[in-house]
């Protein structure tokens, strides 16, 4: 007897989980793609830089630190909400930062980095895109963490807010750091 | 009929064609919802040795999901983004790979996101064997029912056997 | 000044919708007969107060009163009259006073068509509906409101989005809500039977007609989304599985369940429990939909302004509506008494697989649209879930029901007689296959498996609910008395089980032999496509009331006759991004389709070229069912009441229906 009673609370059960899940989709982002590159090495690129053609940056440069890596364009409006940030975490010299500068014109892109400063190392200048397509980049800013082996620890989509930055960033550039 | 504004993300814009610049990050998705209105075709018109091979680059594309118009499949969405990834898959079937390693490029740098045929996996077993399952719920549900209607039945002893056919005799006249 | 007098009509309508909501619903617990008399004038009332509303919130588009915020955002100067009153629920909060205003349509209806309704279940109806209206006004008093000032005014508003601006878009939006609202109706009954503890076939009777006529809104609807998908979005496609898609499919498919369902409540007594169930299935389904499209949970194409705030306010009230009514279900519901017996082999067994299989597909569409999010909310990841899935676990569910609608209507109640329906069909069937194989062979070359499987199926629908008409025609001897002697009852089932086989007719030919071609074309280019030959003769400027278009010219001809076909690339003198209107000559067994793409060098256009066989007989399909829910709706017995009954017993012996 009770379980025949059991099966009319059946659907205000399934509708209570319901609701539970929805109420926990209404903080999450339907439109994030999470990298599957989380744990996987970088993919290697050579590639010239934005302030000299004749120079290029690899990322064979780079192994042995630990370093964020920043899409940005100069068509990109909300890198500009960003960069003050990056600007300043360049100066504190926690963490060198490099650029990717992505499907872009290397006269604007200089000159957008002339007016709004620039806090990158060096800026590598992928024009077509396809060094973008291999680090799964889909939208403008992105900001990759790179760890010592050369392994994407981290990545974000979207400017770097400064929440963004001390509660998650810095503290693994840190971590990551300290490791051997 | 707005899009959700993002307002954290820019896009690249084809740009002299339309020569409208993203004013902000919202607009590449409120252009992602006019573009759907197929602003421009998204005709790259694209030459293959062998029409098998033509078919599998059409058909592959229909299957996978744009990442900036994230409502469109890569064959339909204009995004200059989707436009490369096209470039990619066609250069992957025109060399000859199969269709699932040209999925497979994408979604080693995408992830399952850019798949709309859900991968068949250990997080996707419900969601493929769950409509059988309720299907198998619900045969069981009918099943049970129909025993317990039918039994009842026959243990139905408050008509006489006389009047049990007059009453069926009455219901068939006015069946409808 | 207009916009502040709609601003408080609106809280005037709520003040009404409260009391609808409240006294009657005391009143008739307590048996306060005063109380349940302030149903029906409440609910008048509210409805009177919300057209003020929603009338000055027109008057401001018309005006072009840019103060307000809505007018500025969804409007402009240029905008021709008609598009600028459809702008009114072109956009997030005036959609919502429109569904409100509508709910308030149905509660008048409700008072105004329930002669025959006990008056304490007609209180408990409309204080259900008016808890519901609550509900809506408040989400858009406080989170949504139309009426809110732009301060400063813009000179000029930003345009309602060309996507919108066209006849299927404005009327799409109110026949759906049309449907969805109407669904509220069957809820309340079954609430309303839950709370007054009796659920006796009289209420199935009742709910009937209400539950139909939404059905058949949203069928229209849906149609309506379809058909304008095809013809605006440009790609030749009717339907995408698109989150919010789905959020109206889905109550469709409930809806159907339950028509379905009701009849074999009213006439058999029997699944009362389950019916009552259906009903509070198809409503939160609605609600569910309009939280999806609200929330910013699930990206789509239709999806409104994506506000968290938002969402949670629906996600309160559809938690507050549907767990309510489903509490109210879990400790009502077992003591409900099924008398009913029935055979293995019987229609209320068909029905209740009808049943299952219609609640199978709903629920297997529901998984399949949220389970992204639950993968996403439980951190294992994000995946889509699109077309290839929908399709793959529809197609084999629908199945079972093609079989079958057309000759259930030949078992009987209770025990049917399966030698008698054999003897019936068991030529009908193999011919039906042989008669569809051999059209998908001969007429349609390059039939596979499946075209031949579908068509098939599609004949022997056609076929299967003819013969059980033709089975009770004959009954009557002579058959044009015979066909004189149906109800409309019977006559809507046979339309819209026949509208079913139109539709899958529709889907299966048009989805094996569409053929399409993405070329580019100079001016004077021909290309060729399923034996009809396109010819391009460049393009001419052209000017609207607020766009300027390229219109190109072609021409297409197959076996001498020959079309013209215009197709435009416009571009909106303020949102200014270039739209396509493709050009379509349509046509009983098959539409020619042209959408121009990018200008090229000299002249040139990539250009996309389409001929879909028998697409219309999707929509077709849609109609018809459209039309055997009407027929079915205006059967005699609904408009019975029960005044004349009582007064004339013995003649009501004879006209009543069984």
């Amino acid at each position: 007897m009770t379980t025949s009673r059991m099966r009319f609370a059946l659907p205000l059960l399934v509708f209570a989980l319901l609701v539970a899940l929805l109420a926990v989709g209404l903080r999450l982002d339907p439109r994030e793609v999470p990298s599957p590159l989380i744990g996987k090495p970088a993919p290697g690129f050579s590639l010239p830089q934005v302030a000299a053609a004749e120079q290029r940056l690899s990322l064979a440069d780079l192994k042995g630190q630990v370093f964020l890596l920043n899409v940005w364009a100069s068509w990109c409006l909300s890198c500009r909400e960003e960069h003050p940030l990056l600007l300043e975490l360049a100066k504190r010299g926690i963490v060198p930062i490099y650029g990717l500068n992505y499907k872009d014109e290397r006269e604007t892109a200089q000159a957008w980095l002339k007016r709004f400063g620039d806090p990158y190392r060096a800026s590598a200048f992928d024009a077509d895109g396809r060094i973008g397509i291999e680090w799964g980049v889909y939208g403008v800013p992105e900001t990759f963490v790179v760890d010592k082996q050369g392994l994407i620890r981290y990545k974000q989509t979207g400017p770097i807010t400064p929440e963004v930055l001390e509660k998650k960033i810095l503290p693994l550039v840190r971590q990551l750091q300290e490791a051997a | 009929m707005n899009h959700p504004i993002d307002r954290n993300r820019s896009w690249p814009v084809a740009r002299g064609r339309f020569g409208v610049p993203t004013r902000s990050g919202g607009m590449g998705l409120i252009l992602c919802g006019l573009l759907l209105s197929r602003a421009v075709v998204a005709t790259e018109i694209r030459q293959f040795d062998d029409p098998v091979k033509q078919e599998r680059y059409e058909r592959l594309l229909k299957d996978l999901r744009c990442l900036v118009c994230q409502n469109q499949s890569l064959a339909d969405s204009d995004a200059d983004l989707a436009r490369d990834l096209r470039n990619e898959v066609y250069g992957i079937i025109q060399s000859g790979k199969s269709t699932e390693e040209a999925a497979q490029f994408l979604v080693d740098r995408y992830g399952d996101f850019v798949l709309y045929r859900p991968p068949f996996k250990g997080i996707t077993v419900l969601l493929w064997s769950g409509p059988f399952l309720l299907l198998g719920g619900g045969f069981v549900f009918l099943w049970r029912q129909a025993k317990r209607r039918a039994d009842r039945g026959s243990a139905d002893s408050a008509l006489s056997d006389e009047e049990r056919t007059r009453l069926r005799q009455i219901q068939d006249r006015f069946q409808r | 000044m207009i916009a502040e007098l709609g601003h408080i009509a609106l809280i005037m309508a709520l003040l009404m919708a409260l009391l609808q909501g409240t006294f009657p619903l005391l009143g008739a617990a307590q048996g306060v007969e005063v109380w349940m008399r302030v149903a029906k004038p409440a609910g008048r009332a509210q409805f009177l107060f919300l057209l003020v509303s929603f009338l000055c919130l027109a008057a401001s588009f018309v005006t072009n009163d840019f103060s307000l915020e809505y007018v500025a955002r969804n409007s402009n100067s240029a905008l021709p009259l008609y598009y600028r009153i459809a702008a009114v629920w072109g956009a997030h909060e005036g959609s919502m006073l429109l569904w409100a205003l509508i709910l308030g349509l149905w509660t008048v209806a409700v008072t105004i068509f329930s002669r025959s309704l006990a008056e304490e279940f007609l209180a408990r109806v409309l204080s259900i509906m008016g808890l519901v209206s609550v509900g809506i006004l408040l989400f858009i008093l406080f989170t949504s409101n139309p009426f809110e000032r732009l301060v400063p005014a813009p000179n000029d508003g930003a345009d309602l989005n060309p996507l919108l601006q066209d006849f299927g878009m404005t009327v799409h939006p109110p026949m759906l809500y049309m449907g969805y609202v109407g669904l509220s109706v069957a809820f309340s009954f079954a609430v309303a039977a839950l709370l007054g503890g009796s659920l006796d076939s009289a209420w199935a009777r009742w709910s009937r007609p209400w539950t139909l006529i939404a059905w058949v809104f949203l069928t229209c609807g849906i149609t309506l989304g379809s058909w304008w998908a095809y013809y605006e979005l440009g790609w030749g496609g009717w339907w995408f599985w698109d989150p919010v898609e789905n959020a109206s499919f889905m109550p469709w498919l409930v809806a159907t369940a339950l028509i379905h369902s009701l009849a074999v409540t009213e006439k058999r007594g029997a699944f009362k429990a389950w019916t009552v169930l259906l009903a509070i299935f198809a409503f939160s389904l609605s609600l569910l939909g309009t939280f999806l499209v609200r929330s910013g949970v699930l990206t789509s194409v239709h999806a409104f302004a994506s506000d968290p705030a938002r969402g949670l306010f629906i996600l309160i009230f559809l938690a507050i509506v549907v767990g309510g009514s489903l509490l109210l279900y879990s400790l009502r519901a077992p003591g409900v008494r099924d008398v009913a017996r029935y055979g293995f082999f019987s229609r209320e067994n068909l029905l209740l697989l009808n049943n299952i299989l219609l609640v199978t597909a709903a629920g297997s569409i529901l998984l399949g649209t949220l389970y992204p999010l639950v993968l996403d909310a439980l951190g294992l990841g994000k995946i889509s879930v699109g077309p290839p899935y929908f399709s793959t676990v529809f197609a084999p569910l629908m199945a079972p029901i093609f079989l079958l609608a057309g000759i259930g209507a030949m078992f009987g109640w209770r025990e049917a007689a399966l030698d008698r329906i054999w003897r019936r069909v068991r030529y009908l069937l193999p011919l039906s296959y042989l008669v569809g194989i051999g059209l998908a062979a001969v007429a349609f070359e390059g039939s596979d498996f499946k075209t031949m499987a579908g068509l098939g199926t599609a004949v022997w629908l056609a076929a299967s609910t003819l013969a059980t008409l033709w089975n009770r025609v004959r009954l009557r001897g002579h058959w044009v008395a015979g066909l004189r002697a149906q109800s409309p009852s019977t006559y809507g089932m046979t339309v819209a089980h026949l509208g079913l086989a139109v539709f899958l007719t529709g889907v299966v030919l048009s989805g094996r032999f569409s053929e399409e071609k993405w070329v580019r074309m100079a001016p004077d280019d021909s290309v060729t496509l399923s034996g009809y030959t396109f010819r391009f003769f460049g393009t001419e400027k052209v000017t609207g009331p607020n766009f300027v278009a390229q219109e190109g010219k072609f021409r297409v001809e197959r076996e001498g006759d020959g079309r013209e076909l215009r197709p435009q690339k416009r571009s909106y003198r303020v949102q200014r991004n270039p739209m396509t209107e493709a050009a379509i000559d349509p046509g009983w067994w098959r539409d020619l389709y042209v959408a121009l793409g990018e200008p090229m060098d000299n002249g040139a256009w990539s250009v996309r070229l389409y001929v879909k066989p028998f697409i219309r007989w999707v929509w077709c399909g849609g109609l018809l069912m459209i039309a055997g829910g009407l027929l079915a709706a205006s059967d005699r017995r609904y408009r019975l009441s029960v005044r004349r009954i009582a007064l004339a017993p013995e003649r009501s012996v004879a006209t009543k229906p069984a």
